[in-house]
């Protein structure tokens, strides 16, 4: 089954660079697991939330606003889409996943496949 | 005759509906039909039985014809040939359909398995337990759904309890309880929940999981005794039906089976807990004679056993703590001692402040009131239960024992500012009359 892990980081927080996710330990073993099962099918680094424009559309009017729809204590920071066999193995992915790890969290959400 | 076969019939589904509706699900991978098929097949069973006789082995002859069904079914709605195949071969394969002769249906499930090394590979889900009933409570009970629908889907896909008695059961419209359902077994398809006995690796911690949620039907239908509701105490019987059928599967987990001995334990007493009128009576006063002796021993056994084993756990030592009370032949000769250094012990594993609080009785029975009221004092100080209203309550029963009637009071009044269960509130009501009268 195909899975997406929203990589959810809280607001406010420091979210690591490139060169410190090379660094840490946790990505690289996560990473290097990842590679080596053939998991991860797709997926993105996003822009912080304050780079994110919100989209809507009433009537004829595209209406803009500045930021995430919806406010809240967290905002995603990334997606892996993986696939596995189940739901325990996309949980037990999730649960190494470095930003679990770091105090954020993975929202996991199957595929319309 | 026909009130034999209607007993028959009412016995094979207490014994049998988990077992037909665990195997259909896993041949069709369709909760909604293995369900649909299994009752079918316990009303054929009506007719049938009464003019071919009662089978011998009623689980063969229900799983059987639940997966006829099941292929009619699938064949009517014309689903891919692979799946029909599969839903056929395992019929072939697994059960000979034998009702009425000698073949053992059950070791088709157990560990001396007939089938050839094809099942063996298809099926095996590496933990060497192969019992679909297993596999239905693991999934029924997988921690990705909430709690209320693990409660729901284990008893209505387990134990064979309808919608609507599940609704009554929990106190809720039977629209919002089959919504429930509906949802969580959505889920358990769309989420790829896998329906089987989870790895070596995660089986302690879903086991406990499993554990949590017979222990919690337990305790709803222990809630409801003073209601003297019928619907909601049979969550008792069922809660240890199924434990039973656990420890059955799992005899080498201790904890299993000290959780089966703790609601023996508690059953005992279960109807001596509430007087005629429906008011609580405390251990002390309850009538000893009326406890069921047969379970409380029962449930002694098998805590013996589990303890054997040398693997202590939660369960166990609560069980432990409840045989403490039945085996003392009056309130005066129960070992507080003994239960305080227990709960000393529960403590590491579930590092509560209602376990302390609990500890803090025994102590104060055991060592004196100061003692038990200066563990209190520490609870109070932490605030963590500062909503609960045992612990006003604990404070106020230490407080009438040591005669200080005046402060017990102002602690009943308390405890009664928070208490929201009926019964208890005439409980408190009627301690705090006692001590304003003394």
């Amino acid at each position: 089954m195909k899975y997406a892990l929203f990589l959810c980081t809280p607001v406010g927080g420091e979210e690591p660079g490139p060169e410190e996710i090379a660094d840490d330990p946790r990505f690289t073993s996560y990473l290097q697991e990842v590679r080596d099962r053939d998991l991860v099918k797709g997926g993105a680094r996003l822009r912080p939330a304050s780079d994110a424009t919100t989209v809507r559309v009433q009537g004829d009017e595209v209406l803009l606003s500045d930021g995430p729809f919806v406010e809240s204590k967290e905002y995603v920071a990334g997606i892996d889409i993986i696939e596995v066999a189940d739901l325990d193995e996309a949980i037990a992915l999730a649960s190494r996943h470095p930003a679990a790890l770091g105090g954020g969290s993975v929202e996991v959400r199957p595929l319309w496949e | 005759m026909n009130d034999e076969v209607e007993e028959a019939v009412a016995a094979a589904f207490r014994e049998e509906w988990g077992q037909v509706v665990a195997t259909l699900i896993r041949v069709t991978g369709d909760w909604d039909l293995a369900e649909e098929c299994a009752q079918d097949a316990f009303a054929q069973a009506l007719d049938r039985w009464r003019r071919d006789g009662v089978p011998r082995r009623p689980g063969a002859w229900l799983t059987t014809t639940a997966r006829n069904r099941a292929l009619d079914v699938l064949r009517r709605e014309a689903v891919g040939a692979q799946k029909l195949r599969e839903v056929a071969v395992s019929t072939r394969d697994e059960e000979p359909y034998d009702p009425y002769g000698t073949y053992d249906p059950y070791s088709a499930y157990g560990p001396h398995d007939p089938c050839d090394g094809r099942y063996d590979s298809e099926f095996d889900d590496g933990s060497g337990v192969r019992d679909d009933r297993l596999r239905l409570i693991f999934t029924c009970c997988h921690p990705a759904l909430p709690i209320e629908a693990r409660v729901a889907l284990t008893l209505r896909a387990l134990a064979g309890l309808t919608t609507p008695e599940i609704a009554h059961a929990f106190l809720v419209p039977e629209a919002t309880m089959a919504q429930r359902l509906v949802r969580a077994k959505r889920k358990i398809r769309n989420a790829g929940i896998p329906y089987r006995v989870p790895p070596a690796h995660l089986l302690p911690e879903r086991t406990t999981g499993v554990l949590g949620v017979l222990y919690l039907l337990f305790n709803e239908g222990y809630a409801a005794t003073a209601g003297a509701d019928l619907v909601r105490t049979n969550l008792c019987a069922e809660a240890i039906r199924l434990a039973r059928v656990l420890a059955r599967l799992m005899p080498d987990e201790p904890e299993v089976v000290g959780l089966l001995a703790l609601l023996l334990l508690h059953d005992a007493r279960r109807g001596t807990r509430v007087d005629a009128s429906g008011d609580l009576v405390t251990l002390e006063d309850q009538d000893r004679t009326a406890w069921d002796r047969s379970e409380a021993e029962e449930g002694a056994a098998l805590l013996e056993t589990a303890l054997r084993r040398g693997r202590p756990g939660p369960y166990q030592i609560q069980a432990a703590i409840a045989a403490c009370h039945t085996t003392a032949g009056t309130a005066e000769e129960t070992d507080w001692a003994d239960i305080a250094a227990l709960y000393g012990e529960l403590r590491r594993f579930v590092p509560s402040a209602v376990v302390r609080l609990n500890r803090a009785v025994a102590v104060g029975m055991a060592e004196g009131t100061d003692a038990g009221l200066a563990l209190v004092a520490e609870l109070e100080g932490e605030g963590e239960l500062d909503a609960y209203h045992l612990l006003p309550a604990t404070r106020a029963d230490l407080l009438r024992r040591a005669g200080r009637t005046t402060e017990a009071a102002e602690a009943y009044e308390r405890a009664l500012d928070l208490v929201e269960n009926a019964a208890e509130r005439r409980f408190l009501e009627k301690r705090l009359a006692e001590c304003r009268s003394v």
